[in-house]
């Protein structure tokens, strides 16, 4: 691997006081990205995943405490000034979230708010910029740019607002796009064309990607590699196909046998994962997926496992008793 | 409006949809949601009911209960037509069918304890008897795996989505049913939980007996549950059939794009780039003939000109196509 590290996320962690006591939504996360390669977050609701991508990219909660290092590019983000942050955000570091409209604004047209953007960090003139505009707009898959360029986001159905708001993002050319969860608020169909436009554009612009979801599926075949992430921390990490090959953390394997299976025969029972994840305002001091592993033992209750190289290489995971290749074969 | 070919699953089915069409008038257009649609779903079985966003399933749901009541159509129950009654009478079948939906936390009254959440259905059908009605809202607790003693007093904030999930199959369940509509039942919860709640619904229909018609967008889902699978496109049927038939052997074109769709959690299925076939029409001025032709690679001018029928093509397989894939 000659890639060069592009972000490096140095034991983040993110408290969040909250009635009921801190949060703890990132706990001591590690991660790096290479230029041109695509990670996938993959966890369930609440274990930490917009809040770590909000901690790269500094758009925390305001009351959010954030500890650590976030180096992107050669430079560390939270030595940076607001407005070279805001610069960074616009220009080199982008983002795509859930729902299109929190990155759209409703009372601007789809054009002015491209334009706006090209003008800001490209410094474009209006001719040029609405030039590039209609160019990106069509690079997106939206049928009839020109006129799509006077309609607001209302105007437009939920697939094609996160085509726009993909386009917007991708404008001013950034060397990391984070996308959180893009695609789980659209249907299959749309859900397909979306991460297909996401990795057409990513080789075109050897950009590099960061894609949350909580669909295993959706990172199989779109990554070079995945980390999965359970109450707060990252509990195993590893390419792609390494992680899918050879599971070693109980969780990761739980996950994946718990989808049903287009290929299963209807009404086969589906393995569940009994119970649910830890209140994140009370923390367990052993692993926090002892509760509902089927694998623990007394010290999984007591001690945190650390993330540990495994015999692959770019290989890790937290875990005491983790699988083994030949045990996890049938599962 | 255009009808439907009526696929025979069985001489005495216990619900009997005939040519079902619902609108809904917006200003001074109307949105044709349900176009038209015949299904039947035999004893005790599951049917799945698949489709986008906005296709009309939760229409076709409700106006199956006459939540909804339909523009025209029949919907036999019992061989009794439900389109047909009105007050006490409709009141009295309602308590044999139930709907489960979508979002668990927000179909629960967040001012009522879940015991008598559980108890209502029971009141409204006069079950009078308060140590009876405590029995049955305990029975249907401990069913879905939750301890009454533990659970009766608190209120639905206090509970997660998968644990809301549960309280509102009990409520399903309290009156003992034996038809329950499932208008997406999962698809708010995470899927560590939603394994357990399915294979739930998959334990009482088998304890109960209970006939299902499960909605969902997610194939997969849909087929771990599901007798047979019903494609739903614009407010119309594509295609009907048994489940891994349908899955090994799509008929309609749509139905092959659904599966195509599907992300598989294997790395070695690299994804195949999906034809750009954007997005579906409105419900307001739906395409002539075929619903489907505006993003179909097969489409013809026949496809424009006449609107295709259901018809079979394998044993229990039909399909609504002019250029069926077999
Ligand atoms: N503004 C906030 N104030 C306090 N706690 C918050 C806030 N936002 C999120 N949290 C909590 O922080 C934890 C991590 O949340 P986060 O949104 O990062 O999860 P996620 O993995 O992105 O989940 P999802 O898949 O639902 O988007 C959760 O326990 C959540 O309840
Ligand atoms: N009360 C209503 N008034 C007007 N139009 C409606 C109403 N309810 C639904 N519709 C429209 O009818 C069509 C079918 O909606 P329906 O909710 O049945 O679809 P669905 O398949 O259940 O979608 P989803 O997967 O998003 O739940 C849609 O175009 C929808 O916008
Ligand atoms: S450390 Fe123990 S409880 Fe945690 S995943 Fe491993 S075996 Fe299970
Ligand atoms: S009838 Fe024509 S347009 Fe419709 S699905 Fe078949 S081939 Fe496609
Ligand atoms: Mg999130
Ligand atoms: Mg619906």
């Amino acid at each position: 691997m000659t890639e060069s590290t592009l972000l490096s996320v140095e034991d983040v962690i993110v408290d969040l006081p909250t009635p009921r006591g801190n949060l703890r939504a990132v706990d001591h996360v590690d991660l790096t990205v290479g230029a041109g390669r695509t990670l996938g977050v993959v966890g369930e609701s609440g274990c930490g995943k917009t809040m770590l991508s909000r901690a790269i990219l500094q758009l925390l909660p305001k009351k959010a405490k954030l500890s650590g290092r976030v180096m992107f590019d050669g430079q560390d983000l939270l030595q940076l000034s607001p407005e070279k942050l805001r610069k960074l955000r616009g220009r080199s570091l982008a983002v795509v979230f859930q729902d299109p409209m929190t990155s759209l604004n409703p009372v601007l047209t789809i054009g002015t708010q491209l334009i706006e953007t090209l003008q800001e960090h490209l410094e474009l003139d209006m001719v040029a910029a609405t030039k590039r505009s209609i160019e990106l707009l069509a690079a997106v898959g939206i049928p009839a740019p020109e006129q799509r360029l006077m309609q607001y986001p209302h105007q437009l159905s939920g697939g094609m607002r996160q085509r726009v708001a993909i386009a917007i993002a991708l404008s001013c050319e950034p060397k990391l796009l984070i996308a959180d969860e893009p695609t789980t608020a659209l249907d299959v169909t749309i859900q397909a064309q979306i991460l297909d436009l996401l990795a057409r554009e990513q080789r075109r612009r050897h950009m590099a990607m960061i894609l949350i979801t909580h669909d295993l599926g959706v990172v199989a075949g779109r990554t070079d590699e995945v980390a999965v992430m359970y109450a707060g921390r990252v509990v195993e990490r590893a390419p792609t196909p390494a992680l899918f090959k050879k599971m070693r953390m109980p969780y990761t394997e739980a996950l994946l046998a718990a989808l049903p299976k287009i290929d299963a025969a209807p009404h086969t029972p589906l393995p569940a994962i009994s119970g649910r994840p830890p209140d994140p305002t009370r923390p367990l001091k052993g692993c926090s997926f002892s509760p509902r592993c089927r694998y623990a033992w007394a010290q999984c209750h007591v001690e945190k496992p650390r993330l540990e190289e495994a015999d692959s290489p770019g290989h890790q995971f937290a875990c005491f008793r983790p699988i083994d290749a030949s045990a996890s074969a049938g599962a | 409006m255009m009808q439907q070919a009526l696929p025979a699953v069985s001489n005495d089915p216990l619900l009997d949809v005939d040519n079902l069409v619902v609108e809904y008038p917006v200003g001074n257009k109307i949105v044709h949601a349900v176009s038209g649609v015949s299904l039947q779903i035999a004893r005790g079985e599951t049917l799945g009911l698949v489709g986008e966003s906005g296709c009309g399933k939760s229409t076709l749901g409700r106006a199956v209960l006459q939540l909804r009541r339909p523009v025209s159509g029949r919907v036999l129950f019992d061989g009794q037509d439900l389109t047909a009654m009105q007050g006490d009478t409709l009141r009295l079948m309602r308590q044999r069918v139930q709907l489960i939906f979508q979002d668990p936390i927000a179909s629960l009254n967040p001012r009522r304890r879940i015991g008598d959440i559980i108890a209502e259905p029971l009141i409204i059908s006069g079950v009078k008897d308060a140590a009876k009605r405590q029995q049955l809202v305990d029975e249907a607790l401990s069913a879905v795996g939750l301890d009454p003693a533990l659970v009766v007093g608190r209120l639905p904030h206090e509970f997660s989505g998968g644990q809301c999930q549960r309280i509102c199959i009990a409520r399903a369940l309290v009156l003992n049913p034996e038809f329950i509509v499932c208008d997406e039942p999962v698809s708010a919860l995470d899927v560590s939980i939603r394994a357990q709640i399915l294979n739930l619904l998959e334990e009482m229909k088998a304890r109960y007996g209970l006939t299902l018609l499960f909605i969902a967008h997610d194939l997969a889902v849909v087929k771990a549950v599901s007798d047979r699978v019903a494609v739903m496109y614009l407010g119309r049927l594509c295609e009907v059939g048994p489940s891994e038939q349908l899955f090994a052997k799509p008929a309609h074109p749509y139905t092959a794009l659904l599966i195509e769709a599907i992300p598989v959690p294997d790395p070695d299925v690299r994804p195949a780039e999906t034809v750009p076939v954007g997005e579906p029409p409105s419900p307001i001025s739906p395409p002539s003939g075929c619903r489907f032709r505006t993003r179909c690679p097969r489409s013809d001018q026949r496809c424009s000109d006449e609107v295709p029928e259901l018809r079979a093509v394998a044993s229990g397989q039909f399909v609504a196509c002019h250029h069926p894939l077999i």
